[in-house]
């Protein structure tokens, strides 16, 4: 997994709450068997004004003026700011390998949906919690300064925008250590490999039902 | 000291390993597996030189892609049939338990779980997949992860997770008559929100969720995730221990007797605390439909489409605004005034036995009204059709003028054939109305399996006790 340490880039806001996993990639991406290639469809009912296909050669098809993704600078952002409940609905981690083949590094938000959350920490992507007086003024910053560049900053938590504020955010240590290194997570959990062995020998005699299956 | 939940105790009992700052390695006891979010996770298993750490957990299905008519002629779409093969290679080569798109008792994966009872009382179940809150219902903690983690879990049997808080949703009183679980549940997402279950595991209880069939809690427990919740769960009683029993792989004999007693203790103790308590009063609740794009945009059949500018947050009212432009729909208009094009019934929400005998109690002696074009029913598994057809529910409904399909996600998600065209409106018993979900430009309406019933009958939303004839 790639590491994660501090990025600097442009910001894109997508004012929106509840942005769903539907909406990052739609269904008909997902019969890929691949990670990669999702980028050119992330918010593709948003981004085309016709309808797309897996097979489609995106070039010509027509981009929605309107999308913010669509309008430079913003077709070169890095750092995606939306709204709370970011990320609902479907466990599909290809919205997250969207993101990422599109070319984020970080989501900004006063809240996440939990797997998606979760799906972004498994392939560096950082999602960044802010509360929402400080999403707000960032929203205010980039509307006012198209093409900010911010910083987010896993190592000192923090985000900064050019000239200041500087916001805090939290994140689980864990979490923060296995991004900050970019660690495999599989190969950290065989580690424990006696303990797993441990409980399921224990478990057998508790609950030999379970492993009868 | 006070009390365990049963979230606790589920918890507890799968702890192999803790961190200092609380994150635990969990031990996965089932695992289910669908064509759409696997491929990736074996194919990182086969480029590290991984195995199955235990293949008897895991049970694979093709569910999402699969066609529901005409099965004789394969998977016509060539990207659907080269994940459903991938699938294929992927369960032959590590030697697990699958059901293929030709077998009985194929069918959507959170149906055949708990049907074939792989999902049993005071398990872990994960899947792929978000709806696997389902498996709540059955006291089990059930959750949906990422591709990244059925990798982990295929590899490891464990995943790193943090506990989630604890959430009490109580529903007292008895349901008016035509009420369901679905709106109970719908009137649930209603009153929190999309977003207000986030970073929770709920527990639903009280004397109407009692009330409520094995099969209705997994209507319930489904759209726990709909609330923001990965997992919702039910306490056992013994209608959970009625309904494990004998199926094909729930211990049997004296091991089934020794395993229920374990289950009877799946519930919470009466002084555990929980960090919110929301409550409903269940005979306050009244047939739901959702009129916009998110979960909790649902109102009463027998209300109106609201106003946005009602709403005080301006973040809301242009959510508002958008779903209303979206759906095709102005403020006020009643719901009863609303005329789908397509009725769906089915999903991993709605396909089940009581489901399918829900709509036809309503179809019966009826016909589809002139303005929908089509009415499709998607029975949850082989199984289930097979019980349907022989209660003559496929007669019932093929009738009445409705398609009777062979099962699997179908238009919940229109990765298959079956989906909405552009600007149509579908009356709908699955669990997302998000835009574009049933296909792009297609307007959904969340209902119960008898709304739905009776908005293809009467060609908009009613009531099923106020039909005619």
């Amino acid at each position: 997994m790639q590491a994660f340490t501090v990025h600097r880039g442009i910001a894109a806001p997508l004012d929106r709450a509840n942005v769903d996993t539907d909406a990052i990639i739609p269904k008909q991406y997902l019969k890929s068997i691949k990670r990669t290639g999702f980028g050119p469809n992330a918010f593709d009912d948003w981004r085309y004004l016709d309808p797309g296909q897996p097979d489609a050669d995106n070039s010509q098809r027509r981009p929605n003026p309107d999308f913010v993704l669509n309008r430079p600078p913003y077709d070169r952002a890095t750092i995606l700011l939306a709204r709370e409940n970011f990320g609902c609905g479907s466990s599909r981690e290809h919205a997250v390998w969207a993101l990422d083949d599109f070319g984020f590094r970080a989501v900004i938000a006063p809240s996440f949906a939990d797997i998606f959350f979760n799906n972004s920490f498994k392939n560096g992507l950082l999602p960044v919690v802010l509360d929402e007086n400080e999403v707000d003024e960032m929203f205010r910053r980039v509307a006012a300064e198209p093409g900010l560049e911010i910083e987010v900053d896993l190592q000192s938590q923090e985000v900064r925008l050019p000239g200041g504020p500087v916001f805090r955010f939290e994140v689980d240590s864990d979490r923060r250590r296995r991004l900050l290194e970019g660690l495999d997570d599989i190969a950290l959990t065989l580690q424990h490999a006696d303990k797993i062995r441990a409980y399921e020998q224990r478990r057998r005699g508790e609950a030999p039902w379970l492993m009868a299956g | 000291m006070s009390g365990q939940t049963l979230y606790d105790k589920l918890w507890q009992a799968h702890v192999v390993h803790e961190e200092p700052d609380g994150t635990a390695l969990l031990y996965i006891d089932r695992h289910l597996v669908h064509e759409v979010t696997s491929p990736q996770a074996f194919e990182g298993l086969r480029l590290a030189g991984r195995k199955p750490w235990r293949a008897d957990s895991v049970l694979a299905v093709p569910d999402h892609n699969v066609p529901t008519d005409n099965r004789d002629a394969g998977i016509a779409d060539p990207v659907s049939r080269t994940q459903v093969e991938t699938l294929e290679h992927n369960v032959a080569e590590y030697g697990l338990k699958f059901f293929p798109m030709r077998d009985l008792r194929q069918g959507i994966v959170h149906v055949i779980g708990p049907e074939q009872g792989a999902t049993l009382p005071g398990t872990t179940v994960v899947c792929g997949d978000s709806h696997t809150s389902t498996h709540g219902a059955l006291g089990a903690l059930a959750f949906g992860i990422g591709t990244s983690e059925v990798e982990h879990v295929l590899a490891t049997q464990c995943l790193w997770q943090k506990k989630s808080k604890s959430m009490l949703v109580r529903v007292d009183g008895e349901l008016r008559p035509g009420v369901t679980a679905k709106d109970v549940v719908l009137a649930i997402i209603g009153k929190i929100g999309t977003a207000g279950g986030n970073g929770h595991a709920i527990e639903f209880g009280g004397s109407a969720i009692r009330g409520l069939s094995i099969e209705g809690r997994m209507t319930l427990c489904n759209m726990a995730i709909e609330a923001g919740a990965r997992a919702g769960m039910v306490a056992v009683d013994e209608k959970t221990i009625e309904y494990v029993r004998g199926r094909p792989q729930a211990p049997a004999g004296e091991l089934f007797e020794q395993a229920a007693n374990a289950w009877r203790k799946l519930v919470s103790d009466p002084d555990a605390g929980f960090d919110r308590i929301v409550e409903l009063d269940g005979a306050a609740i009244e047939p739901q439909v959702s009129w916009g794009t998110s979960p909790e945009m649902v109102v009463p059949v027998s209300g109106q489409v609201p106003d946005p500018a009602q709403e005080q947050d301006p973040v809301r009212a242009e959510g508002m605004r958008r779903a209303l432009a979206y759906m095709g729909l102005e403020p006020g208009t009643p719901i009863h005034a609303i005329r789908p094009d397509k009725v769906f019934i089915g999903s991993c929400t709605n396909s089940r036995i009581e489901d399918l005998r829900a709509a036809a109690a309503v179809v019966r002696g009826r016909r589809k009204a002139d303005n929908i074009k089509l009415a499709m029913v998607v029975p949850g598994s082989g199984l289930v059709k097979q019980q349907a057809e022989a209660e003559g529910l496929d007669r019932i409904f093929l009738d009445a003028g409705f398609e009777w399909r062979e099962p699997g996600c179908s238009m919940c998600l229109a990765m298959n054939a079956d989906r909405l065209e552009p600007g149509e409106r579908c009356a709908s018993t699955s669990n997302r109305n998000f835009e574009g979900r049933q296909g792009q430009g297609g307007r959904t309406h969340l209902v119960s399996p008898a709304l739905a019933a009776a908005a293809a009958v009467a060609g908009h939303f009613v009531e099923p006790a106020q039909l005619e004839g």
